[in-house]
């Protein structure tokens, strides 16, 4: 039972870390501050929601996945706030034509 | 070589790296925003060494708290950079300059490969007291029991440092409030996160500060998360900065330091001398100081933050 | 190569590297700056002695980390307290030069932001 919960956890943190490098790729070769920002948040939640994933089976009991749950809840809402005030002062100082 | 010691040469190396970007970034946002990552990965080398308590420490208050003031000192100075340029030392004092740092870095490296192991410690008089005050937590006996003059004296440095900040201000602003007079938008998502977020924060503050007795936590700590909750609200201008002539403001301030001296002096009385604890009340004792405390820290950063008064008083 | 005595390294390399930035940089900013990333290093210098010094029981002597805190919270408020004082100064004077011989200018109208 644990073999199988420890291939879950690494087949999910390495596909959360791949998407982590897509998004680092997007942040390096996307031409404009707006579709980095999309490229970032999109592939970074991704990620950390499939590692998180992967963490659950090695957490200490319920409190324990509890507090990873929170983690990536906490994460997710400081990410998605960020990224509409990056997007809202990027628009100010360059409105679309 | 074992995983974990590629992990730490890794986080070696990154932290390196970003302190390096840190110091030749061309502009103050882009260093600061290396600051703060830097300060994270930092946390990550502490928790290596064994030094949670450290690790949010430096987390919160070294990289989290630093960072909003280094980054609304950023913006406010942009335009002063262009002007600053023209200051720079030629390229040969700057040779220099690097030689001189090389020296001392490799001095230092020296004196870290040197060192005796196992090294002198303090340990074993830490674990004595310890068992004195009935705390499970070494770090929080140490600076509340065994080192406690230090821990107070630090308070008073606090103080000293919101009344400096305090007093730099124009002779016009004095009893006024800081902070920005911009307009924000009720309904922006800063609001929203700052009204989800402050709850949630205040809950995690005072528990990380209880359970801080007894594991990795503390007033330090658990008073810096409640101190970026009161200023993520203010940020978000759902509550105005007060003026600094509000003597509940005042109050809270000085709260930490005052209980902490009062219950010091009192040791005279019922204990064994200055900041020693009656036997047997230790732990109420030292959670009721600690109380106190976080809430001045969580008063105190917020105005190291905020600075000096920006507007008159209203009358 | 033990955590601690890589730790140190970083340390002395950090020292190193914040002294560097200290010394060239001219604005006050990255002064301050480059003397966070100083403190910071000599603290993990003090958090690898705390880890040799591992004893009774302990996986690091808490003198030399309670130590630490007090110091990250010291460093804390000074950088406030030097961030005040050049906001003051740029207020004032309306540029970040220290020397004492630089041309005056008159601080812009309204720049109390």
């Amino acid at each position: 039972m644990s073999t199988i919960a420890d291939v879950f956890t690494v087949v999910a943190i390495c596909t959360g870390s791949f998407f982590f490098m897509a998004g680092t790729v997007g942040l390096l070769r996307f031409p404009d501050a707006l579709t980095r920002l999309h490229a970032l948040t999109k592939a970074d939640n991704l990620g950390l929601g499939l590692i998180v994933l992967g963490l659950l089976p090695q957490a200490d009991g319920m409190l324990g996945a509890l507090k990873l749950i929170a983690v990536w809840a906490l994460v997710q809402l400081a990410g998605a706030t960020v990224a509409q005030l990056i997007a809202h002062a990027l628009l100010r100082k360059r409105p679309p034509t | 070589m074992t995983v974990l010691q590629a992990l730490d040469i890794g986080l070696a190396a990154l932290v390196l790296a970003v302190a390096g970007w840190t110091i030749v970034a061309r502009e103050a946002f882009a260093a600061v925003v290396g600051y703060v990552a830097y300060g994270l990965l930092l946390s990550l080398v502490w928790v290596r060494l064994f030094a949670v308590d450290v690790a949010l420490t430096e987390a919160a208050i070294g990289s989290g708290v630093t960072g909003v003031l280094l980054i609304s000192a950023a913006a406010r100075l942009r335009k002063t950079e262009a002007p600053a340029t023209d200051e720079r030392l030629g390229a040969p004092l700057r040779l220099l300059a690097g030689t001189v740092c090389a020296v001392v870095a490799a001095a230092l490296a020296a004196v870290v490969l040197l060192m005796p192991d196992p090294g002198s410690t303090l340990a074993p008089e830490a674990a004595q007291h310890l068992a004195e005050t009935g705390l499970g937590n070494p770090i929080t006996a140490v600076l509340i029991s065994y080192r406690a003059f230090d821990t107070m004296l630090e308070k008073v440095v606090l103080i000293l440092a919101v009344i400096g900040v305090w007093s730099l201000a124009p002779d016009r602003y004095w009893g006024g409030a800081p902070g920005p007079q911009r307009v924000a938008r009720h309904e922006g998502a800063l609001a929203f996160l700052a009204q989800l977020l402050a709850p949630l924060g205040i809950v995690v503050g005072v528990h990380i500060f209880w359970v801080g007795a007894d594991e990795p936590g503390g007033a330090f700590q658990g008073g810096a998360i409640l101190a970026a909750m009161w200023m993520i609200v203010m940020m978000a201008r759902l509550v105005e900065a007060p003026s600094i002539s509000a003597l509940w403001l005042r109050l809270t301030l000085v709260a930490g330091p005052v209980v902490f001296l009062a219950i010091g002096v009192l040791g005279f009385a019922v204990a064994s001398g200055f900041l020693t604890y009656p036997t047997g009340f230790a732990k109420p004792l030292i959670l009721f100081i600690e109380a106190f405390m976080t809430l001045s820290i969580a008063a105190t950063l917020p105005m190291l933050v905020m600075g000096p008064p920006s507007r008159p008083p209203r009358p | 190569m033990s955590t601690a005595i890589l730790a140190g390294l970083t340390g002395a390399a950090l020292i190193g590297l914040g002294l560097y930035g200290l010394i060239t940089h001219p604005h006050p900013l990255r002064k301050i700056l480059a003397f966070n990333l100083l403190g910071s290093g000599v603290f993990l210098i003090f958090g690898i002695i705390a880890r040799k010094g591992a004893a009774a029981g302990f996986a690091a002597d808490p003198v030399p980390q309670a130590m630490v805190i007090t110091g990250i919270v010291v460093a804390f408020s000074a950088t406030a307290l030097a961030v005040a004082l050049l906001l003051r100064l740029v207020q004032e004077t309306g540029r970040t030069t220290l020397r004492p011989d630089a041309p005056a200018k008159p601080p812009d109208a309204g720049a109390d932001a």
